[in-house]
């Protein structure tokens, strides 16, 4: 498979979040203002492509000549969870400016099942180093692209009146996430994987 | 049971968690940042309101700038001028003093006063309405739209709409913060010294007819406050009268003097002050006729007649 082919597949036609439904939380969560999606998308870039490299090497490096795969559930996690605490502590002293920017969002996102899910997925489709890491930045990217749509569809939600109460916030933004869910089923069967 | 299975698992998960505590804790001594102690003092000084209205992403935000990059320490207005004395005090700098500022809105022309173009059915914003059609619903494009932008984003609950759609501000609550001057997509509030009995409630740059076209208490240009003032604390910025309020002694005359009533008392008017300015204007008046009759009577003598 080429790479761009992978890309578009993880972007748009498996997107992670309106098809594998990994993620939720931060797009339902961080997806009010378009400025903190911004930054949530970079930081999930991020931790997503770093935790796929390390993973991919943990795994096939240790767990497999150990005959260890099925402790790949619990090692992931710590291995995830301190990789981002240890490079939020290492953004912090040596680039402030980055952390600032995001600061906040590594920490909501470190054992995310997005960030988990995609290091799963990176061990079990026979990709080598390169694909693996192609596939970590697709699908950050489709995570990206879902939640800024989501976020301007959501600011726009903010100023309607007509909205009935009782439908206002959460309920309105679920539906309109089904509905996005919805369009993306669109490219379903574009990409053969 | 496979006991060599049992050790290699848990001896590899103990191996990798002990390496990832070691590693955390290293880099949380290595990687350690100070932070400096006069963000901490500075925040406990601000309001913590978190308007925004200084620029900066909330009150801990500004108090890093001003620490971090010597941003000025009076900018906070919900604060107020004792707070930048004590964050001068902190940060060993002197502060000047600054005037208290209030936001206005400049427009009187509420719903009855100032006609619509249209009827605007969209979002019940101000900022859709202006988007919708550039200018807004109201068929003054100075005018305010009166949907209430400014009223939801006020933190300190100092602005309510008035029952004509033109909102109020609370003098007392206002902090002069700005979030509503940012809010307001059409320009009609304004951030001003608050000392004034009297204020202009009108924001056109129109000509007179135009704005007599569309609104009933929207300033006409005539000048007539101008003259009315006895203290020349009037003049004119464009076609909108602005008040020098270090001037001005209260006496209310241009009140009486606006036609349509674009200018509006905000505070008590000093009588004493409005018997004066009617005495010089009265004088001025008598002193403008003798002049003119002075000019007259010039211009009657027949000329002398040269050779």
């Amino acid at each position: 498979m080429g790479l761009l082919t992978l890309i578009i597949w993880t972007v748009f036609v498996n997107n992670v979040i309106l098809s594998q439904f990994l993620g939720i939380c931060p797009f339902m969560g961080v997806s009010k203002k378009l400025d903190s999606a911004i930054g949530m998308s970079a930081a999930v870039l991020f931790v997503i492509v770093l935790a796929t490299v390390i993973t991919y090497l943990l795994q096939f490096g240790v767990l497999v000549p150990l005959k260890l795969e099925y402790l790949q559930t619990i090692m992931f996690i710590l291995v995830i969870a301190a990789l981002v605490q240890f490079v939020e502590m290492v953004i912090r002293k040596v680039s402030p400016a980055l952390f600032e920017a995001l600061g906040i969002f590594l920490p909501l996102i470190t054992t995310n099942c997005a960030v988990l899910g995609t290091a799963i997925m990176a061990t079990q489709k026979d990709f080598n180093l390169l694909q693996a890491v192609v596939f970590a930045v697709g699908i950050s990217l489709g995570f990206a692209l879902v939640l800024l749509l989501f976020a301007a569809i959501r600011e726009r939600l903010d100023l309607e009146t007509s909205t009935p109460r009782y439908m206002k916030g959460m309920p309105i933004a679920l539906v309109t996430a089904s509905i996005l869910s919805l369009a993306f089923l669109g490219f379903s069967g574009m990409v053969k994987m | 049971m496979d006991f060599v299975a049992l050790v290699t698992a848990g001896g590899v998960l103990a191996g990798v968690g002990a390496a990832a505590a070691a590693l955390l804790a290293v880099a949380s001594r290595v990687f350690a940042v100070q932070v400096d102690e006069r963000i901490t003092a500075i925040a406990a000084v601000l309001p913590g309101a978190n308007c925004g209205g200084c620029g900066f992403p909330g009150c801990s935000g500004y108090a890093a700038a001003i620490v971090n990059k010597g941003v000025d320490p009076s900018l906070c207005a919900p604060a107020g001028a004792d707070a930048a004395k004590k964050i001068g005090a902190i940060m060993g700098v002197e502060v000047p003093d600054r005037e208290k500022v209030i936001a206005r809105v400049r427009c009187g022309g509420g719903h009855d006063k100032c006609k619509p173009r249209f009827e605007y059915r969209g979002l019940k914003t101000c900022r859709g309405a202006v988007m919708l059609n550039e200018g807004g619903a109201k068929s003054c494009p100075y005018g305010c739209e009166g949907l209430g932008d400014c009223v939801d984003v006020c933190v300190f609950d100092a602005i309510r709409m008035g029952e004509d759609g033109i909102p109020v501000v609370d003098m007392e609550k206002c902090t002069g913060c700005g979030k509503c001057v940012t809010a307001c997509p059409k320009d009609v509030i304004e951030l001003q010294a608050c000392k004034g009995p009297v204020a202009i409630n009108c924001n056109s740059q129109w000509k007179g007819k135009e704005v007599k076209n569309v609104c009933e208490v929207g300033c006409i240009t005539c000048l007539a406050c101008v003259k009315a003032c006895p203290w020349e604390a009037i003049t004119m910025k464009g076609n909108i009268p602005v008040i020098d309020y270090d001037k001005c002694h209260a006496c209310g005359l241009c009140v009486d003097s606006c036609k349509p009533g674009s200018i509006v008392i905000l505070r008590a008017i000093d009588e004493a002050a409005k018997e004066e300015g009617q005495k010089i204007i009265a004088d001025r008046k008598a002193a403008a006729a003798a002049a003119k009759a002075a000019a007259a009577a010039a211009a009657a003598k027949p000329a002398p007649v040269q050779e």
